[in-house]
């Protein structure tokens, strides 16, 4: 028995994770088969969801077709175009449930539509990409917004809700019923599976590459947490914002929201020593940066920056852009830095774009400066967030105010989620005398 | 009475953090970590009293110092040590005022014994 795939089962399919997870029974075809699953679920999902306009049903019609594919590939052999042969399987299924629910006369021209389409569609070379009107639904306005990103994680590429539920620090049965809540909204409000159009784009683009931003931020939210081997959800991050890149080429902050995620990523590797130490960015061994993450970042950016729609996207990845020159040039150019910042706060002033302000701040102009900048946030907004109180703590350090650093770096560590960022933070705290 | 209802007055909800630490941790508390140990704690009890949202808890002596009784059947048995023996026991607890469930676990996955133990959130009964 398949957990979350029993017949019945209300429960989202995560039939992508259990395809692939079963995939050694077919071992030639395994790497192909991941690739093509991670590539296929989406497509499947935004296929049968925008033509039954319900992406419950859809997954769960996907989750079936997957579980036979798993009974009788390892038999007959995977099919020479399995995308095809789970779409015929998960479409019939589809129409048999829609049959059973609704025997309504008015359903039965969008019962044979599906049925046209799908046998079109199956027979074609290549699936109709629907997975942009799927990533416009799930950032939909009318969605919370703190389901949108589980939701395309769940969606388009097929994560299961224990999974998405771990990276955001939320209680699994909570996170499984807001999905559930959200697509179920999908359906009784009849989103539109339409793309918005050109009035509306800017806001509905930046709402899915926000919904994206956060899947690369889940579990990094503290300065600190950027543990390699807790890598969280910034790979599937990443592979969206690819696919957004593809679908919508000229979107400039797409492309930027993807340099921004490569300059981070290309660094993950050196953020911490051999030993598993917390290494903060400006001590980074520059040779562990990944170089061809960095060559392709800047690819984007220019890329982006040539379509002349500058935004906060494409401002935070000049902001990491002018980091990673340290590589070349052995020094960073806070001055440049700061005036990113400046515009980046003009544009979108969140929490976290303020402390990095103040951060660029006091290594720009000195540590009152920083300090200032600090002073200025709203002291509400701090109580729980780690960065502020990391800055905070170095900017005092820096200003010989040795008591109200350490006090500042305590803050820091109690609010950090990962020993070796408290153990950094204490070693600095401990350097004071 | 109990009443069916985990709120209290204010409308926010209380949760209790249950800290359940390995035996290296407990060691910790006395050897040569103890400073490393001590100030993580003193940190985060810090860290939850500056944002307004812990409203009791306390640490508590090692499994060692338990002790454990029952009536079974009307007999009753006393045994040293936990209740139950597990890789894990019980070392504190915090109760936390805040607004949901969500805010609660964020405040569990910074504790300290969340890194190589283990922190269990549960809602607390209004009685």
């Amino acid at each position: 028995m398949i957990p979350g795939l029993a017949a019945g089962s209300r429960r989202p399919a995560h039939a992508r994770s259990r395809l692939m997870a079963s995939y050694p029974v077919m071992r030639d075809a395994q790497r192909a088969a991941e690739e093509a699953a991670r590539d296929s679920y989406g497509r499947l999902v935004a296929y049968l969801s925008a033509r039954s306009r319900d992406v419950a049903a859809a997954e769960d019609a996907l989750g079936e077709a997957f579980r036979a594919a798993l009974e009788t590939w390892p038999a007959s052999g995977v099919p020479e175009r399995p995308e095809a042969w789970l779409l015929t399987a998960a479409r019939s299924r589809l129409i048999d449930r829609t049959r059973r629910a609704a025997v309504r006369a008015e359903a039965a021209p969008t019962l044979r539509l599906l049925a046209d389409e799908a046998q079109e569609a199956a027979a074609a070379a290549m699936l109709p990409d629907d997975r942009l009107r799927l990533l416009f639904i799930c950032a939909h306005p009318a969605i919370d917004a703190r389901v949108r990103t589980p939701l395309m994680l769940q969606t388009v590429l097929g994560l299961d809700a224990a999974r998405i539920a771990s990276a955001f620090c939320v209680a699994p049965a909570a996170m499984g019923q807001r999905l559930v809540r959200a697509k179920a909204k999908i359906r009784v409000a009849g989103i539109a599976f339409e793309l918005p159009d050109a009035r509306e784009l800017p806001e509905r683009l930046g709402a899915v590459l926000d919904a994206i931003y956060a899947a690369y931020g889940a579990g990094w939210e503290d300065a600190a947490g950027s543990d390699p081997r807790r890598s969280g959800l910034a790979e599937e991050a990443i592979w969206l914002a690819r696919l957004v890149r593809e679908l919508m080429p000229e979107a400039a902050e797409a492309r930027g929201l993807l340099a921004l995620m490569l300059h981070c990523e290309a660094r993950r590797r050196a953020r911490r020593a051999p030993d598993g130490a917390y290494v903060p960015l400006s001590e980074q061994d520059v040779t562990r940066w990944s170089q061809a993450m960095i060559a392709e970042a800047e690819r984007e950016l220019a890329a982006a920056a040539s379509l002349r729609a500058p935004g906060r996207f494409q401002l935070e990845a000049a902001i990491q852009s002018a980091h990673a020159h340290r590589a070349v040039t052995g020094r960073t150019d806070w001055e440049a830095i700061l005036l990113l910042y400046d515009e980046l706060v003009r544009q979108a002033p969140t929490l976290g774009a303020l402390v990095g302000r103040a951060a660029a701040l006091g290594s720009a102009r000195g540590p009152a400066a920083g300090l200032a900048a600090l002073d200025e946030i709203a002291p509400r907004s701090v109580v729980a967030y780690q960065p502020y109180w990391a800055v905070r703590a170095h900017v005092l350090a820096g200003l010989g105010m040795k008591d109200e650093a350490r006090a500042a770096y305590a803050r820091a560590i109690g609010l950090s989620e990962d020993e070796p960022a408290r153990e950094f933070l204490a070693r600095r705290a401990g350097a004071l005398g | 009475m109990i009443r069916p209802a985990f709120t209290n007055t204010e409308g926010e909800m209380n949760y209790m953090i249950m800290i359940y630490e390995t035996e290296a941790a407990f060691r910790a508390r006395s050897d040569e970590h103890r400073a490393v140990y001590w100030g993580a704690y003193k940190a985060y009890t810090l860290a939850l009293k500056e944002a307004g949202v812990m409203t009791g808890g306390h640490g508590l002596q090692p499994p060692l110092a338990a002790t454990t009784v029952r009536m079974a059947g009307g007999v009753r048995t006393v045994q040293d040590g936990p209740y139950a023996e597990a890789k894990e026991q019980l070392g504190g607890y915090y109760i936390l005022d805040v607004p949901d469930l969500d805010t609660a676990l964020g405040w569990a996955a910074r504790c300290p014994a969340a890194a190589d133990g283990a922190v269990e959130v549960r809602p607390v009964l209004t009685m």
